[in-house]
């Protein structure tokens, strides 16, 4: 069987969840081999746990000269490593790094690119969402090795163990790789919710807060989720744009998403409309978000999310 | 300075939008507009010039790929201020993907010659992959700044804040180099009657694929890296239940859902 390469995303060795749901797909496409880029020292514990979700072999590479440099480098390791291994497809989480790694990737390589997959089956096919979820298509690469960038959820990551024989790889570097230097990098403060675009459950508030977000987090933390808003709410300075839901934002598709004060509008909805249960609560019973709810709740979010959270806490005992 | 703004004519998305039946995009039956997230590079593009030591100096060339009616992205650019216009389009280009497209995008700012900046939107409204101001870069071998929510230049040097999922990072390149702006960066301006009716004499080239020595067969639907092989409308939602909250009913019917879904 040939190998299907999976880039790891992880922050400093701690890999994260979509790379799990990658290799899981990995498995149904091919011989999943992970691909490390970080520090040596963390690649231990990133090595044992991409070896427990079906990696068969684990490209190691050195980050010390590539970390410095935005997207370019980390291009160039995949396309010697793919020169190397001869992959039958390349898989990367849609992020927005990602992507563009991706899209280096596919100049390179001379293959077609597939972005924002929400499901990839035998073949490769995949599937994605797109004019704000309205529509599905189904697509397939025709040239070249495929590349295609899966978003997180597009799979229940499934254990199962792999060799994860570890191969350390020496990437060379061109001198146009490394023109665009990260000056400073701070990274985001945690907020111990998870991250917007992997939670199972997305909380988020609009307008209708008027600025105080306190009861959609509370709720958030009451039902162990990550906390959005819309473009209005940042747009108001009330969260940062890192919270912003919809077509400029994050797009999220979580299995259960909660609109509170949102009224709806087709750039809200083109980073939501995927998920699975949708319940809105707005004040404004004609807010064009109660066209795509299973649940809506015509009411005061002051009132009605302080009332839900007690009732979620007092049922969970 | 030459600065070379890419703006890309769109659906519009507030309308019904739709695939033809070869499953590209229709851009006939839906009426067309500059992309809003390009008007974020217009905006960036003008105020390099206006902000450079020298902004008579400062050349701004609004580039399109795109049908006969991608002039009116290209006219909107003019009318915010660019200097002039660039219409590459071709009957061979329909149905390019992303990699043919930043192919003609590539030759036609080799072709402009002496281009110090490229500057983008973050994303189509309506292909939306994020892509091709990353394909720009690797194709012309230039550095990226990519997704600027923050843009800052003094000469040729510039740096941009970049809000990632993880961090905030600051990156630092010079030109020539390759630029996509956020709507973080700024509001885009509307076009003065003054600025209006000056965009009339602006020039506006218009380029076929042999104007830029790419062969037909290298663009196009039929040389596409990626086939579409179906496309379907999503079904309606099912419309949800609704209820209005009358002292507390509200919430203890919202907990009563959540529960049967099983997410308490």
């Amino acid at each position: 069987m040939s190998e299907i390469l999976v880039l790891v995303d992880h922050v400093d060795g701690a890999v994260k969840k979509p790379t799990f749901e990658l290799l899981t797909i990995a498995k149904r496409l091919g011989e999943p081999s992970a691909v490390f880029i970080g520090v040596a020292d963390a690649s231990a514990a990133a090595v044992e746990s991409v070896k427990k979700f079906g990696a068969e072999k684990v490209y190691v590479v050195d980050d010390a000269e590539i970390k410095g440099y935005l997207v370019a480098p980390k291009a160039e390791a995949l396309q010697q490593i793919a020169a190397q291994a001869n992959p039958d497809a390349i898989l990367i989480t849609s992020t927005a790094e990602g992507k563009e790694i991706a899209g280096r990737l596919a100049v390179k390589l001379d293959s077609g690119l597939i972005t924002d997959a929400v499901d990839v089956q035998e073949g490769p096919v995949t599937t994605q969402s797109v004019f704000a979820g309205s529509y599905t298509v189904q697509a397939k690469v025709t040239k070249g090795t495929p590349i295609i960038t899966v978003k997180p959820n597009a799979a229940a990551p499934e254990e199962s163990a792999g060799a994860g024989a570890v191969e350390n790889v020496a990437v060379t570097l061109s001198e146009s790789a490394k023109k665009a230097q990260i000056v400073k990098s701070e990274p985001r403060a945690a907020s111990g919710r998870p991250e917007l675009t992997e939670a199972a459950i997305v909380v988020s508030g609009g307008r209708g807060t008027g600025g105080n977000f306190e009861p959609v987090e509370n709720l958030a933390d009451a039902l162990g989720a990550a906390v959005g808003a819309s473009r209005a709410a940042v747009d108001s300075g009330w969260k940062p744009h890192a919270f912003q839901i919809g077509q400029t934002g994050k797009v999220v598709s979580p299995q259960l998403y909660i609109a509170a004060g949102i009224s709806g509008a087709i750039q809200h909805r083109a980073g939501m409309q995927t998920s699975k249960t949708i319940i809105a609560v707005n004040k404004d019973e004609e807010a064009p978000i109660f066209e795509l709810v299973d649940f809506g709740v015509v009411g005061d979010l002051h009132s009605v999310l302080p009332a839900v959270t007690a009732e979620i806490n007092q049922r969970k005992g | 300075m030459n600065i070379v703004v890419c703006v890309k004519y769109v659906p519009d998305a507030t309308a019904d939008q739709k695939f033809e039946s070869d499953n590209t995009v229709d851009r006939v039956a839906v009426p067309g507009l500059l992309s809003e997230l390009d008007e974020y590079a217009v905006e960036q593009a003008l105020q390099l010039k206006e902000k450079s030591e020298d902004p008579e100096s400062v050349s701004v060339t609004a580039l399109s790929v795109g049908p006969e009616a991608a002039a009116d992205a290209i006219r909107k650019a003019l009318q915010m201020g660019a200097d002039k216009g660039v219409h590459v389009v071709d009957d061979a280009i329909a149905g390019s993907d992303a990699l043919a497209t930043s192919k003609v995008l590539a030759e036609a700012i080799k072709k402009i010659g002496g281009v110090d900046v490229v500057v983008c939107g973050m994303a189509s409204t309506d292909g939306g992959m994020s892509v091709v101001p990353a394909m720009l870069a690797e194709r012309l071998d230039l550095p990226q700044l990519t997704f600027a929510s923050v843009l800052g230049a003094r000469g040729g040097d510039f740096r941009i804040q970049r809000d990632g999922d993880v961090a905030t990072e600051r990156i630092a390149a010079s030109a020539p180099l390759v630029l996509s702006v956020t709507d973080q960066t700024g509001e885009a301006r509307y076009p003065s009657f003054k600025l209006i009716m000056a965009a009339k004499k602006k020039p506006l080239d218009t380029w076929s694929l042999g104007d830029l020595g790419v062969d037909a067969s290298e663009v196009g639907l039929s040389a596409a890296w990626t086939v579409v092989e179906n496309t379907e409308a999503r079904p309606p939602r099912t419309a949800g239940e609704i209820v209005t909250d009358e002292d507390g009913s509200g919430a203890k019917a919202l907990a009563d859902f959540l529960a049967s879904k099983k997410f308490i």
